[in-house]
């Protein structure tokens, strides 16, 4: 990497204030509150649809919140402050604080109308102003990162899932992104291709300081790489703790239950 | 009847005229549907307030009406109480351009629609800018795939030109019932010009029919 990513001095990255999200009568996040420090790497694991996704894309800027607030990098990213009161962020100032942020989905989204590269590169000349010929610096050192470098002038449709998740990642990183969400990366991959993937988000994670939020069902990936792991049901955040403890010692009967379903469904 | 070839021979001059005009009614329409079609699918996918309204209810309305009567009522009415004289030519354009507008509109609309809403996700998380997601990553995914129903239109169009005789546009079909008009003799002329639309019209549906296998339809 040319130049190391950067991060505010802020001791917190991620703070989510008592956020409320419904759809229609459905309450996915009840007055959630939790917070991430900078360059720490965090996991959030639960049962399917209790809306751990929900929370990366209320952070991407996908969704908005019915209630609370959400600051990145100590600067509010669902409000903005107006004559010193807090109203609801508009366009604009979504499009400002969406830079900071990074993600990578399931499904990849690469975009199948250009080749590798400019899928890189895209972002960075178009939203950030570079040069092409900086872009493409950029974007080939990342895809040599992520072990692409021969798959340059390929098209999306010409790679496997596990390359085009690749690629995806490295578009993510070609935006420099503090925050980097993680949004059940290897789920729509075959079996054989998720070790590559998740190697190529280890070493990222070991070599930047970026922070992560991570929704994965891989429990072995969050034991080795995270620093903390979330389970979170029914819209809260009901266990908080570093992988070594949460996954042998689980102090909640809802955790213990939902780790003996996931860890017997993998054998 | 029997068929005169010399006679046939002595109307194609005329009808040449009329295929001439043919030829630009359709392509000069067509392209006018392609981009107001584009224009509108585009405003209502953005939902532009009360212009998607508009949109809505004008291309409705023009879907719901035949096209004879809103030559009539642009040519007669509209134009006198607007205080406008176009030629009866360029008033033929803009009825074909515009009432296709209201069928194509539907078409990208379609096409768009097909987009995966990953794409549009990847592109917001990304913060491209807006203009640059319709450019760069929407429409060079939906205009192939409306390609053949943008082709199938345009045959249709090209066959409704002689309705434009209404406004006196002299196309191929009218200028060869004006070829018959001194003779009232029309099996030829009209026979010749019914020869020209099948010759352009049916290739004209294989290449779209092939190319409806290249893109899949929408």
């Amino acid at each position: 990497m040319s130049e190391p990513y950067s991060s505010p001095s802020s001791d917190v990255m991620i703070q989510f204030d008592r956020v409320v999200k419904k759809f229609g009568d459905h309450v996915v996040l009840r007055e959630l509150d939790f917070s991430v420090k900078p360059g720490e790497f965090v996991t959030l694991i639960g049962p399917s649809g209790s809306g751990k996704t929900t929370i990366l894309r209320l952070l991407m800027t996908l969704e908005t919140a019915d209630d609370g607030t959400i600051q990145v990098g100590g600067e509010y990213l669902s409000h903005m402050e107006r004559g010193g009161k807090l109203v609801p962020a508009d366009e604009r100032h979504l499009r400002n604080q969406r830079k900071r942020i990074g993600m990578v989905f399931q499904q990849f989204n690469l975009f199948p109308n250009m080749k590798v590269l400019q899928n890189v590169t895209e972002a960075p000349v178009r939203a950030l102003g570079l040069s092409k010929a900086e872009a493409e610096q950029r974007a080939r050192e990342l895809l040599e990162m992520v072990g692409l470098s021969d798959k340059i002038d390929a098209h999306p449709m010409q790679l496997s899932g596990g390359q085009q998740q690749r690629v995806a990642i490295a578009r993510a990183l070609a935006m420099r992104p503090q925050v980097l969400l993680l949004d059940e990366v290897t789920s729509a991959l075959d079996p054989e291709l998720v070790a590559g993937v998740l190697a190529v988000l280890k070493e990222i994670a070991r070599t930047t300081d970026i922070t992560f939020l991570c929704v994965t069902h891989e429990m072995q990936f969050a034991q080795d790489v995270s620093d903390r792991v979330m389970m979170f049901d029914q819209g809260q955040v009901i266990e908080d703790a570093p992988p070594e403890q949460l996954f042998t010692q689980p102090a909640h009967e809802r955790t213990r239950s939902f780790l003996h379903a996931v860890i017997d469904r993998a054998v | 009847m029997d068929w005169d070839w010399e006679y046939a021979i002595d109307s194609l001059p005329l009808l040449a005229e009329g295929i001439l005009v043919t030829i630009e009614l359709t392509v000069l329409g067509a392209l006018l549907a392609y981009v107001l079609g584009l224009v509108f699918a585009m405003i209502r996918r953005v939902g532009v307030p009360v212009l998607s309204q508009f949109v809505y209810l004008f291309v409705e309305f023009i879907r719901s009406t035949p096209l004879l009567i809103q030559v009539f009522a642009f040519y007669y009415l509209l134009q006198p109480a607007i205080g406008v004289k176009l030629s009866p030519f360029l008033t033929g354009v803009i009825m074909l351009g515009v009432h296709y507008a209201t069928y194509t509109s539907e078409v990208y609309r379609a096409g768009i629609e097909a987009i995966p809403k990953g794409q549009w996700e990847a592109a917001r998380a990304l913060s491209i800018p807006r203009g640059r997601v319709w450019t760069g990553v929407i429409l060079p995914q939906a205009v192939p795939r409306v390609l053949p129903a943008l082709g199938n239109y345009t045959i249709s169009m090209f066959k409704e030109t002689p309705l434009l005789l209404a406004i006196g546009v002299v196309d191929v079909l009218n200028s060869a019932k004006e070829a018959g008009a001194e003779t009232f003799r029309v099996i030829e002329p009209y026979t010749l010009a019914g020869v020209f639309f099948l010759l352009v019209s049916y290739p004209a549906s294989i290449l779209v029919r092939k190319l409806e296998r290249r893109v899949g339809t929408v």
